[in-house]
């Protein structure tokens, strides 16, 4: 378990991280959700011991990362694939990280087994492919076997096959019992990968919630309706729903009545209906509408 | 974890790259080539002998000590100094372990050079004085190691602080090449600044009581004796180190 109180971290007069507290539960993957800039990073280096928070504190499983015996044995991470040597090879690079806590060198091949990185373990990380690296950098997560895992953006710039593999990675590591924090920026992809969601922006708490109720919460439920009574229609609904028409074509948007319910009524009115259709928003809509006051850089609005 | 597994951690980690095995190699080809090239061109006005042989170990030295900083900033450039903080998130001992590694191979590598620098002078001119048969000249041979792993020492603390290769060597090379010499040009205080600079008594340690026709040796209006020479500029080397390691320990990785 991860709990974060009040983490706040300044650079100068920038706010990266304000007063943010939150908890990560084992057995699930829990998805870190908020724009570029949002400060998911930040927050994790802070969990990690990297950056020194200037308030608040991070516990995993109860203690300070600097307090763990036998760190890579508690917590595995992934902040960076790009941090390796890139003229060490992928074997020496895990052999390094795996002595420094007392890890077999038996282990790192095991782990390189688990990504699939055993045919190419003796070249130079530096002609690793992105999605190689990944692989190289969940290897080196894995390596002490943690209970902890944290991931940041690790699907970013992956071929659609690397995506599924991590998310199938992630799901396993959640179905273990282990804790799994995963940053990124995309909704559609959380969606599919996380029970879970923390969303920030601007270094806040958006939202802790499960996935499925942030979704349902976040977009909204509109019904649309033609009928050729729509006006006796519109005002059978006025008491119940509210009621606008589409501009393009007529037709009525209900918001706050589910499609069965405007159908039974309409039936109970002897009232024809052309089309009766729920329309679900989009999930990036959403978390758009959601996160736009706390966007760092927006695009100038053509 | 112990210090015993961090070294050999910092041991895998140095052993694992190329650039340390070039910049060893290049300190001992430059410097004993130097060497005899030196002794190759010694005449009866101008005669070889042990300090003569030993006058080019500053070279190798200077690669040594890129070598060093590359050590500490090439983990910042490639983020594995986090990786290796993550491992070892107490980050002193580490860098202490790592310390220790570059300091022991300069140390085995300023012994090659300077031994190396000699024989290869006796094999070049086998009438030549060459005999270490005193303290001083075994002090001017076999202590270029000593010189060598206090100067890594140095170069990592300076890399440790300014975390780039490109400003680390510049700040190294300027130094140890120029201002170590410059500053002796300015007038009346110069000289006595230079009593106290770190080349300047890392020299006297080697050349104290060893006059050639390249140097004067004696060295009279230096603060120490050689031992003592040796001993303040060690602990200045150190005393970066321990700047730099608060530093690190408590800055953002």
């Amino acid at each position: 378990m991860i709990e974060a109180a009040g983490l706040t971290k300044h650079y100068g007069p920038t706010v990266a991280v304000d007063d943010l507290s939150f908890t990560v539960e084992a057995g699930r993957v829990t998805g870190f959700l908020g724009p570029n800039g949002a400060g998911k990073s930040t927050t994790m280096r802070m969990i990690l011991g990297l950056d020194t928070p200037n308030k608040g504190q991070a516990l995993i499983d109860g203690k300070r990362y600097s307090e763990l015996k036998r760190p890579l044995g508690t917590v595995g991470a992934l902040l960076d694939a790009k941090w390796v040597h890139p003229n060490r090879s992928a074997r020496s690079h895990l052999r390094w990280l795996a002595k420094s806590n007392h890890i077999s060198d038996k282990r790192v091949d095991e782990v390189l087994e688990m990504v699939g990185l055993t045919a190419v373990a003796k070249r130079n990380a530096g002609g690793f492919s992105l999605g190689m690296a990944q692989r190289l950098g969940i290897a080196g997560a894995l390596l002490g076997d943690p209970k902890v895992l944290l991931f940041d953006e690790p699907v970013n710039g992956l071929d659609p096959e690397g995506i599924v593999w991590i998310r199938q990675f992630m799901h396993r590591l959640a179905a273990d019992g282990r804790t799994v924090l995963v940053s990124s920026h995309l909704l559609s992809e959380m969606a599919q990968t996380a029970h879970e969601l923390i969303v920030i922006g601007k270094g806040k708490l958006i939202a802790q919630t499960s996935t499925e109720q942030f979704i349902k919460d976040a977009t909204e439920d509109n019904v649309r309706v033609r009928s050729p009574h729509a006006v006796k229609l519109r005002e059978l609904l006025a008491g119940s729903a509210t009621v606008t028409s589409d501009e393009v074509d007529g037709a009525l948007v209900v918001h706050g009545l589910d499609p069965a319910s405007i159908g039974d009524l309409a039936a109970a009115n002897g009232i024809v209906l052309h089309e009766l259709s729920p329309q679900r928003g989009s999930l990036e809509a959403a978390f758009m509408q959601l996160t736009k006051e706390s966007v760092e850089y927006h695009a100038a609005e053509s | 974890m112990d210090q015993v597994t961090l070294l050999a951690v910092e041991r895998i980690k140095l052993f694992s790259t190329r650039s340390p095995w070039w910049c060893m190699a290049l300190a001992m080809v430059i410097t004993i080539g130097m060497a005899a090239v030196i002794a190759a061109n010694t005449d009866e006005r101008f005669p070889l002998s042990v300090p003569v042989s030993q006058g080019f170990t500053n070279f190798g030295m200077v690669v040594i000590m890129v070598m060093a900083a590359l050590a500490v900033t090439t983990e910042y450039r490639f983020g594995t100094i986090r990786s290796t903080f993550l491992a070892a998130p107490d980050r002193v001992r580490p860098l202490l372990a790592k310390t220790t590694v570059v300091a022991l191979l300069s140390a085995l590598v300023g012994e090659v050079i300077a031994f190396g620098s000699w024989g290869i002078g006796r094999l070049i001119k086998p009438d030549a004085d060459m005999a270490l048969n005193s303290a001083a000249e075994w002090r001017n041979v076999a202590g270029t190691g000593l010189v060598f792993a206090f100067a890594a020492v140095l170069a990592v603390a300076v890399g440790i602080l300014v975390r780039q290769t490109a400003a680390a060597v510049a700040i190294l090379l300027v130094y140890t090449m120029l201002l170590e010499n410059l500053i002796g040009i300015i007038p009346t205080i110069g000289p006595k600044i230079q009593r106290w600079l770190i080349g300047r008594n890392s020299d006297h340690f080697l050349t104290a009581g060893n006059e050639s026709f390249i140097s004067e040796g004696g060295g009279a209006d230096q603060p120490f004796g050689p031992w003592g020479s040796l001993a303040y500029y060690a602990a200045v080397c150190v005393g970066f180190l321990v700047v730099a390691l608060v530093v690190a320990k408590r800055r953002d990785a």
